[in-house]
């Protein structure tokens, strides 16, 4: 099966190890896995701060950076979301409808195109130690993934698994919010942070890098031995 | 009182809730019993999906004939006696109610619970004219003793503890006795039961109005809206030009959405319905009904893009269930309405001018949209909001216009992408410590107040592949 990459900007930049991953996972399944350098950033940070007009002009760039895929896949559900939410933001423009929408159609979540695509349920990793699984808001209520993530880890060997109190409350991430209500994402973060450390969990494994970067700054500032993952990085791992 | 609550800034009023422990607490806690409370009564229902789909289909179609219905509700209540009067706005509704209680030389009123009079300050009009106005919802009477506006649309006063009523009680009311909930709920009582028999004249809000009928339903737990309405001679109802259903059977489904959605009950103590003026045969009623629908800014809503902010019943799902609400409390919207939902509907009613904070006072998880028993999708209507406050408005500060100006350029160029990537790590240099920025400059300053933000990788993930050994593939 033929996959692009969509690597997302804070991967590209931040966490390369994340894309690694995520290409080594896909691949170990028998994917054949291109990265079309045209791609750039979603647009999200601008388009849900209301600059909608600046924001359309990286997603049309998008859409024609993945034009050619017959499937997209990317380590976020929170940019995933974004680039479906493309077939609505074009839906009157008749120059970009329908590449919105195919883009949108072709688009996957990893975890989501590893269990609902390729039916891979196990994919053999092994990881020791006992983790918790911050469920990001745009991945569970935009893209409705809820399950795949535990159906993957929950078949890691060595992997135990405890459950965050509250979870499906945001990490005060929010993009732009973090920074535009710092305060406000403050107290959020910490509360998420608090539950983290109730679990006594030694990882936290996410699906989204943004929510990751928000709750590992804080528990980076909090000195707390917690270590943050992406679930493409738990899933790569093989040996112990 | 008005939709604005007063006039300190957004960021002024966000850090005292945040510095508010007490009422975070109480807040909190709140949240947790209802959110939990909600669930439970959202499983026994059954599919709760289902409910919502006929939920969202109902308001959707009652909004959509919003004309047809009123006249329907107008004409009945008008054929069982009643008055009917639309008014634009809030001095327009005001002035009815006040010619209503001075032809009858009303010297007292008591009230229900209703957010639309406390979005038109209809109390303050009274006591302007010299009436003797009374909350009896035991929530806004504390709160109408203590002079505090409320911080929630069902329970009002969620930001006070017990010791704070009881002080409220002793220094303006007299009260004595201990803190003890039970026994100020009975000081309460005597004190109300007092006022009701001396009142002339009765107000209470609509949870819904049925069109087919011309009655008026009222979903309370305390029982005190069947006094308002049964006591007083003449009984004046003020109503949102929304809220109302066509016939019993959607007041049914209305009702079980709500209970359940508010509090997780699955019916109030107290569910009254109430049609017009007494009948000659009838015991009890008031002589004389006055509805008042008002419309106060909502049909400029009707037809536009945010016409399904309109389906709201009040529930406060979605305030239950936001995080940004748990941590900063009601009052810091600056409005009668907070929560998500008020971040929708305020400056939909009260223009964006004052209120154009609190599209942005979201994290955009979308728990509101999920937790709405009607389906209001709430986080889209913020985005649309700030679209118009940034493109219309053009309300935002001049270096955010222009940061987001090169963004849109940068996104769109993958030369200028690649060039910044490379550069990231060079240009945060300075600020790099051990791996991380623990305070960097620009936006990241209040990033790194708390949290630190990553370093960029020395190589960025397209570099890495760009020179990735094909022989370093596993499958290939």
């Amino acid at each position: 099966m033929h996959v692009s990459l969509f690597i997302t900007c804070v991967c590209d930049t931040f966490y390369p190890n994340v894309g690694k991953d995520t290409v080594e996972v896909l691949e170990d399944l028998g994917c054949e896995v291109d990265f079309p350098e045209q791609q750039t950033c979603c647009g999200q940070p601008a388009y849900n701060s209301g600059y909608v007009s600046d924001a359309k002009q990286g997603m049309k760039h998008m859409m024609d950076a993945f034009a050619q895929s017959n499937y997209v896949v990317g380590p976020s559900g929170s940019c995933v979301a974004m680039l479906r939410e493309y077939a609505h933001i074009f839906k009157d423009d008749p120059e970009w409808k329908c590449k919105a929408t195919e883009l949108a159609e072709k688009t996957y979540e990893l975890s989501e195109f590893i269990v609902d695509v390729l039916g891979v349920e196990d994919v053999a990793a092994v990881f020791p130690g006992t983790a918790t699984y911050h469920s990001s808001c745009h991945m569970t209520r935009l893209l409705g993934i809820k399950e795949a993530p535990f159906t993957l880890l929950q078949h890691v060997k060595g992997l135990t698994m405890a459950p965050l109190p509250d979870a499906e409350d945001c990490c005060g991430f929010g993009g732009t919010f973090a920074v535009k209500n710092a305060a406000i994402s403050e107290q959020m973060v910490q509360e998420k942070c608090a539950h983290v450390h109730e679990t006594s969990a030694d990882y936290l494994i996410g699906a989204d890098m943004g929510c990751l970067m928000n709750i590992d700054g804080q528990l980076s500032r909090s000195d707390s031995p917690v270590e943050v993952l992406h679930i493409a990085s738990v899933l790569n791992q093989r040996t112990t | 009182m008005s939709i604005k609550l007063g006039d300190s800034p957004y960021h002024k009023r966000v850090q005292e809730g945040i510095d508010n422990d007490f009422m975070r607490g109480a807040v909190s806690s709140a949240q947790g019993r209802f959110r939990s409370g909600k669930a439970k009564a959202e499983e026994d229902l059954g599919d709760w999906e289902a409910w919502r789909n006929l939920g969202e289909e109902i308001r959707t179609h009652t909004i959509e004939h919003l004309d047809y219905y009123l006249h329907q509700l107008s004409e009945q209540v008008s054929k069982r006696g009643g008055h009917v009067y639309f008014a634009t706005d809030a001095d327009d509704a005001n002035q009815y109610v006040q010619d209503v209680v001075q032809k009858q030389d009303s010297k007292k009123v008591v009230k229900s619970k209703s957010m639309v009079t406390e979005e038109i300050g209809l109390n303050e009009a009274l006591e302007q004219s010299g009436c003797d106005v009374v909350e009896t919802d035991l929530g806004e009477w504390i709160l109408q003793v203590d002079e505090d506006p409320p911080s929630h649309i069902v329970t009002p006063a969620l930001h006070k503890n017990k010791e704070q009523i009881r002080e409220t009680l002793h220094t303006r009311k007299g009260y004595d006795e201990t803190d003890d909930p039970q026994e100020m709920a009975q000081f309460a009582r005597e004190q109300l039961r007092k006022e009701f028999l001396s009142a002339d004249i009765g107000i209470t809000g609509c949870n819904f109005a049925v069109a087919e009928s011309g009655a008026v339903t009222l979903v309370t737990n305390e029982g005190n809206a069947r006094l308002v309405t049964s006591l007083p001679k003449t009984q004046i109802t003020v109503m949102g030009m929304e809220r109302l259903v066509p016939t019993w059977e959607e007041l049914d489904v209305m009702v079980s959405l709500l209970t359940r959605a508010a509090v997780g009950q699955k019916m109030t103590s107290y569910v009254t319905s109430v049609i017009g003026s007494k009948l000659a045969d009838e015991i009890d009623g008031p002589e004389e009904f006055h509805l008042v629908i008002v419309d106060n800014g909502r049909s400029n809503i009707l037809g536009t893009e945010f016409q399904s902010a309109l389906h709201c019943i009040r529930c406060a799902a979605c305030i239950n269930a936001c995080p940004v609400y748990r941590h900063v409390g009601g009052h810091s919207y600056n409005s009668i309405y907070p929560g998500p939902i008020g971040a929708v509907l305020t400056p939909l009613l009260d223009g964006y001018e004052d209120h154009k904070d609190l599209p942005y006072a979201s994290s955009l998880c979308a728990a509101c949209t999920e937790a709405c028993p009607v389906k209001i999708p709430l986080h889209e209507h913020l985005i649309r909001h700030r679209e118009i406050i940034v493109e219309r408005e053009k309300q935002t500060p001049a270096s955010e216009r222009l940061l987001m100006k090169g963004f849109g350029k940068w996104s769109a160029s993958p030369k200028l992408y690649n060039f910044t990537t490379s550069m990231a790590k060079k240009v945060l240099k300075p600020w790099s410590d051990n791996g991380k920025l623990s305070h960097g400059p620009g936006p990241l300053k209040a990033w790194t107040r708390q949290r630190d933000f990553p370093v960029p990788s020395s190589q960025s993930f397209r570099n890495w592949y760009k020179h990735r050994d094909k022989a370093e593939r596993r499958n290939i």
